[in-house]
């Protein structure tokens, strides 16, 4: 089914308005910016939102042999207001989407979403009554990682094109 | 006020003010996103300062509907549900679901395929205590223990993605035997593992054991006497601790256990220390099992039954992407053999037909008592397939532990019960 | 105990016991349920003290319609038996057994959420694995599996139960 985005809830936006706020606000802003980006992508924290079997696969990668600290990841926060990142990793069930939303409302903006998993992409192989069918119908997802359970080297070249967006999007409006 | 004011309505030794004070019990709610209850377990407590009065734990959010979504799958396609009920140890239920069914049809499988399932089930024992370790070492503060152990898990999961072709809910262990055989290099593998894990153990040991922190934080800290477990339906090394030896793989053997060496590990101080100390010595006796079928492994032997209406139709290799058919199979069937096709098709399709009737099989899971009870009326389907998870019942037991305990406690009793969401909620 | 040596065991007090696949079942009547239960732990040659399990399949169409199966374990003596009660379309109620096995207690409460069985005599019969304000009983045969068709090369995949093909 098709995705609605909403203004204002998604944090990049298309190439041919940051070209143009370039040119207006000059030089200075544009470097500001990109330092911010890079900054932003350099540590960005998860917020511990494990659910099931992809749980663990990111618990996997975030310990010594796939390690996420090489990217500043390693610190999961408990606590959705100190973190920037959330990634949905495993079935969610129609109990659990309020509380999915809650989470991701708690978080301060710029924030991002990370679907990992098929189940929390489009609900796997639970196509019935119990799982919804797609996180993205409850929150806007920046990237998908398919993957029943995704490997922690398929994570990590989700989380890296993750860090490829933000660094190249603008974020001053 | 004066001091020699008598008539003040104060009294510094009057309790009745804090008394007040103190009557009013404080609702917390832990989870269900909370970084130490093991899952998607929600947890309301209700607090008097630190102490616990009382505790009523909340699950059902991961319910994932698999039983449903059986009654509506082939026979074949369960295993795959099945797996990821108790997403850390899927070989058990895989193994628990297969036996249900393969009781039902009437078979059993080969030997040499018991003897891999009997492997592999005590290597996931092992990766299943070993997240048990990381989780409860990370909760209570113990950080470098979980880097350890997700060191020996990855070990662990290599072997099984050469085996299988997946690190997590395989899909291995079929009804009539194991879907493929073992590839070259993987007994050198597992020998090279059981080799160096003891040494890791010990590791553990010395990290932990000893520990004058760890010790505080789990001796003497969640009680739960045989009664009280047994009367909750508690199983496994929380029923063990508490002094029941009670271990499904010697009262009630499948798959040729009463053939292999163990102990059955039980102390009786039946607290979070004990539970601790029951786990690492039963990762000991997975190795002594391995190592036992590893020494049945050198006779070769087919790895899935010979009746052409239960086996898997294809020949089958380790992909890219998981298990799928040979080039050989692939070229045999679509130009070589018509009837082949034809016979594929509906193994595939419609699977196996199972006879009217019903079966509770159990295992010992790395949590306890895993049951299925299979009901089939004769149909290509499963009528009803219910998953007795320890992870459910265990749980009933947090309220018995907690209460009267302290707040830090109630993560040190979950960490020590292993609750597995999956299981839980299915 | 040997599954026929049990079953002769039983067979002295209970008339519906059939042995299949190496198991025993016993079935008897709602109102006997407790003291069935009772009399199953009692007896010291059965001593069937440990509750595994609690469950129930539907059979629409059929009388009875609800079969709820209790799954028994002898800790002393190593043997296992199952235990079932019919329960009719229009009367799905059963009396609860936590007073003498508490470990029924969340079997039940999953019971009532996928069947809508009521469990009398309950602490607290509320659902437990789907959320409260849940309508109907999914594991029910009446009732759909649910879902949303899925977006697949074009085409519009219908979950399991609504496909033709």
């Amino acid at each position: 089914m098709p995705v609605e985005r909403l203004k204002g809830l998604h944090p990049g936006r298309g190439e041919d308005d940051a070209l143009e706020e370039e040119v207006r606000r000059g030089i200075l802003l544009t470097s500001l910016d990109k330092g911010v980006r890079w900054a932003r992508k350099q540590s960005m924290w998860p917020v511990t939102f494990g659910l099931a079997c992809c749980a663990i696969e990111m618990m996997a990668t975030g310990a010594g042999h796939y390690d996420l600290a090489r990217w500043g990841m390693e610190l999961f926060r408990a606590s959705p207001r100190q973190a920037d990142l959330m990634i949905v990793a495993g079935r969610v069930s129609q109990k659990m989407a309020p509380v999915l939303r809650t989470v991701y409302d708690q978080m301060p903006e710029p924030k991002w979403v990370i679907s990992m998993g098929v189940c929390a992409s489009a609900g796997g192989m639970f196509t019935n009554y119990a799982v919804v069918q797609g996180v993205d119908t409850i929150v806007p997802v920046d990237i998908y990682v398919p993957g029943c359970p995704p490997k922690p080297e398929m994570l990590m070249y989700g989380i890296l094109r993750l860090h490829e967006k933000v660094r190249t999007e603008g974020q001053f409006k | 006020m004066s001091a020699t004011d008598t008539s003040s309505s104060f009294d510094p030794t009057d309790a009745s003010p804090a008394e007040e004070l103190r009557q009013e019990t404080m609702i917390v709610n832990m989870g269900p996103q909370h970084p130490s209850t093991h899952g998607v377990l929600r947890l309301l407590l209700e607090l008097d300062g630190e102490t616990v009065v009382s505790c009523r734990p909340i699950v059902g959010y991961l319910h994932t509907g698999i039983e449903k979504n059986c009654e509506y799958r082939t026979w074949q396609q369960g295993v795959t549900f099945v797996t990821r009920a108790d997403y850390l140890s899927p070989f058990f239920n895989e193994l628990a679901y297969c036996l249900a069914v393969e009781r039902l049809l009437g078979t059993e499988a080969p030997p040499r395929a018991q003897v891999i399932r009997v492997m592999v089930c005590e290597m996931n024992r092992i990766a299943s205590h070993l997240v048990w370790l990381a989780t409860s070492g990370l909760e209570l503060g113990a950080v470098s223990v979980m880097l350890y152990c997700f060191r020996e898990r990855e070990m662990l999961l290599d072997i099984f993605e050469a085996v299988t072709g997946l690190r997590m809910n395989h899909s291995y262990i079929r009804i009539g035997g194991v879907v493929m055989d073992l590839p070259p290099g993987a007994e050198d593998d597992v020998r090279g593992f059981l080799a160096t894990m003891p040494g890791r153990i010990k590791e553990y040991e010395d990290l932990l054991s000893q520990n004058p922190i760890w010790i505080q934080r789990n001796r003497d800290v969640g009680l739960l006497s045989a009664e009280d477990a047994l009367a909750r339906g508690v199983t496994g090394p929380a029923l063990r601790a508490a002094g029941v030896g009670r271990d499904v793989r010697r009262d009630e053997p499948y798959s040729g256990y009463e053939t292999y060496e163990f102990d059955v590990i039980t102390r009786t101080e039946a607290d979070c220390y004990a539970r601790f100390e029951v786990r690492l010595e039963e990762m000991k006796q997975s190795l002594r099992i391995i190592e036992q079928c590893l020494e049945r492994l050198r006779e070769p032997g087919p790895v899935m039954v010979e009746d052409p209406k239960v086996r898997w139709p294809a020949e089958l290799e380790v992909g890219p992407d998981g298990i799928g058919n040979s080039e050989r199979y692939i070229k045999h069937i679509m130009e070589e053999s018509m009837e082949a096709l034809i016979h594929h098709f509906k193994m595939v399709t419609e699977g196996v037909h199972v006879p009217p009737g019903e079966v509770y099989q159990v295992v010992e899971s790395p949590r306890g008592e895993l049951g299925f009870y299979v009901v089939s009326d004769g149909e290509h389907r499963p009528y009803r397939l219910r998953i007795r998870d320890p992870s459910f019942v265990n749980l009933q037991a947090v309220p018995v532990m907690v209460e009267g305990a302290l707040v830090a406690d109630v993560i040190a009793v979950i960490a020590s019960l292993d609750p597995v969401m999956g299981g839980v909620d299915r | 105990m040997r599954a026929d040596e049990l079953a002769d065991r039983v067979r002295i007090a209970y008339r519906d016991v059939v042995v299949a696949r190496g198991e025993v079942t016993v079935i008897v009547d709602r109102s006997d349920l407790l003291d069935a239960l009772a009399a199953l732990r009692d007896e010291p040659a059965l001593g069937l003290d440990f509750l595994s399990s609690v469950t129930a399949t539907d059979w629409p169409g059929r009388s009875p319609r609800f079969w709820v199966a209790y799954e028994l374990y002898s800790m002393t003596h190593a043997h296992r038996l199952r235990l079932k009660v019919g329960l009719e379309e229009d009367d799905p109620r059963i009396p609860s057994v936590t007073p003498l096995h508490p470990t029924a207690d969340w079997h039940e409460r999953e019971t009532y959420d996928f069947y809508g069985i009521v469990f009398d005599g309950h602490p607290g019969l509320t659902r437990i694995l789907l959320p409260d304000d849940w309508e109907g009983y999914p594991l029910r045969k009446t009732e759909d599996l649910g879902g949303v068709n899925t977006r697949y090369r074009g085409a519009f995949i219908p979950p399991v139960d609504k496909r033709t093909t």
